[in-house]
């Protein structure tokens, strides 16, 4: 009786232990990262002024609105070249390709590779090839072609990852109704893996959004709206990089950083419902 | 009709051709990365001499004759990384059990999304707000580093360790509990063990996203490129020798920065593979 007390106070107290040390963990997690947003943010909010969004960059005004505007060129232009290649490239994965080809295995060890490559090492690699071997300059367009090889694998695994959700049944059906394979893929299952799609899609574009070092040596860091994809120019990470490390505008950082934080976080949020979504239906 | 059908034939023929092209858009990729880097920094390796590249104990670009050492930059992306993966992994698994073993529903379903927006956060933020507030703190120094890159890489380590947890049958737990372990007992030495794969794969993950990891570095390492003394001084890493430098480089010190970036790349790489090898033959 008095041993089995004691075994059971013994384990109370590891229980206690290990519970505390959850929690504690989770507590440093959780507020470490809500007290990074909240921060920047109540800093932040009160030096946005009508100054920063002046259409063109000064050393008075700080403006972000030229890096906001080449934020918003580049996105899309990154994704028109990556997201049909990106697509295309799981179908032929999911729905064509033969079970252990070895294609299919070279695909997936240079996919796996190629996410794994420090964003720095695209930036090197950008400004070698697109800025000097093409002889393309310091440029948008540089920029965004080193962007859309850097989000390749994102769009690749999660398309991919859609199109394996779609149950076998409703090819089978087309298949049964007299539909080829193509108007298979295109009527059929690429639809119903539209939504797994799209969420990857959004995560590319936060990635995008968010993306520094990859684009210093191949966008370059020209703050004025571009007025062509030869010229160069900065995203606002870039922007938010030059102000908070040349150290005179500090206010103006925070700012900077609130807009930044803001934009990224709406896409995710977005990126999440929509995957939400279909593990809903799913 | 006849002559429709060769037409569809050659649809669909044309457009399989298609789809398997943009497959190998990824082999042409790393092809073409790994081309363009090694016949640029490769020479600049041999010039020099691998030992003295990669051993060699001093960075003086300038100085004449230069010194191309890359060793105190390699030390210092280790140091760097060791001190992120030491901090953040053991926070964020613990996390993670938190997440999958004992959040209640209500506040998951606040947390959770809440975690995920914020691995989305680009790593200048992170960057500036290590300068404004680990910085006054503990000084541009390995230990902001590290701190810094312990939080960046926590989203990452939570998001897959959860999964891992919850991918783990809920009867090893039920038979821990059946034999008389406590909750966590059962959680710690029965659910984890039994997760290891999948929180391994969190923690190389958490490696690559951290020796990878550029701008917030720069922001709070001083970027001395000397050898690593001490956690209170500063540190390069050989991300922050190619942004730092490659700005004003020319002819030869451009190359052997482009060189540090195969180093970068080479390692990476035999990170990820020598995982994924593991991972096939069902080692962890």
């Amino acid at each position: 009786m008095k041993n089995d007390k004691k075994n059971n106070r013994g384990k109370l107290s590891s229980e206690l232990f290990m519970a505390a040390l959850t929690h504690g963990a989770a507590l440093a997690t959780f507020g470490v990262l809500f007290f990074l947003v909240i921060f920047i943010f109540v800093k932040g909010i009160p030096h946005i002024k009508p100054s920063l969004f002046s259409l063109s960059y000064n050393s008075e005004n700080v403006s972000l609105t030229p890096a906001l505007a080449a934020t918003m060129l580049a996105t899309p232009m990154a994704l028109l070249i990556t997201a049909p290649l990106g697509v295309f490239a799981a179908i032929y994965l999911t729905e064509y390709a033969k079970r252990g080809s070895k294609w299919v295995t070279l695909v997936r060890v240079t996919t796996e590779a190629l996410s794994g490559i420090p964003s720095i090492v695209y930036g090197l690699f950008g400004s070698l090839f697109f800025v000097l071997f093409l002889g393309w300059g310091y440029s948008m367009l540089a920029g965004v072609f080193t962007l859309s090889i850097m989000i390749l694998p994102l769009i690749m695994r999660s398309s991919e990852e859609a199109l394996k959700a779609v149950p076998d049944a409703y090819r089978e059906g087309a298949f049964g109704l007299g539909a080829g394979k193509l108007r298979t893929v295109f009527r059929i299952v690429l639809p119903s893996a539209m939504p797994g799609i799209l969420a990857g899609v959004i995560l590319s574009i936060g990635r995008i959004v968010g993306e520094t070092a990859a684009l210093i040596y191949t966008a370059g860091t020209v703050a004025q709206i571009p007025t062509s994809p030869m010229q160069s120019a900065r995203t606002l990470s870039v922007h938010m990089y030059a102000l908070s490390t040349e150290g005179f505008h500090t206010d103006e950082s925070y700012a900077t950083a609130v807009v930044l934080l803001f934009v990224v976080i709406i896409i995710n949020a977005a990126s999440v419902k929509i995957s939400r979504r279909i593990g809903g239906r799913a | 009709m006849e002559r429709r059908v060769p037409l569809k034939d050659l649809k669909e023929k044309s457009m399989s051709a298609v789809f398997f092209a943009s497959a190998l858009i990824s082999i042409f990729a790393v092809g073409l990365i790994c081309f363009f880097l090694l016949s640029n920094g490769l020479p600049a390796i041999m010039e020099i001499g691998v030992f003295r590249f990669l051993l060699g104990r001093e960075w003086s670009p300038s100085d004449v004759p230069p010194a191309f050492g890359i060793y105190p930059m390699i030390l210092g992306s280790l140091c760097v990384t060791a001190g992120a993966i030491l901090i953040g992994v053991p926070v964020g698994v613990l996390s993670a059990v938190y997440l999958a073993k004992a959040c209640p529903e209500k506040l998951y379903r606040v947390v959770k999304p809440g975690v995920e927006l914020l691995a989305g956060i680009p790593s200048v933020v992170y960057g500036f707000f290590g300068m404004v507030v680990i910085v006054p703190v503990t000084g541009n120094s390995i230990l902001s580093a590290c701190v810094l890159l312990g939080i960046m890489i926590l989203p990452t380590v939570v998001g897959i360790a959860e999964s891992a947890i919850r991918a783990v049958p809920e009867s090893y737990y039920e038979g821990a509990l059946a034999l008389g372990a406590g909750h966590y007992r059962g959680v710690f030495f029965v659910v984890l063990p039994a997760a290891k794969s999948g929180i391994f794969a969190a923690v190389v993950l958490g490696i690559g996203r951290a020796i990878g990891e550029t701008m917030a570095v720069i922001m709070v390492a001083g970027n001395q490129a000397r050898m690593p003394v001490s956690l209170l001084k500063g540190a390069r890493t050989l991300t922050a020798n190619i942004v730092i430098e490659m700005g004003y480089a020319a002819d030869f010190h451009r190359e052997v920065l482009i060189a540090t970036g195969v180093v970068l790349f080479l390692f990476v790489l035999a990170t990820n593979l020598s995982f994924s090898a593991l991972k096939r033959r069902g080692r962890i």
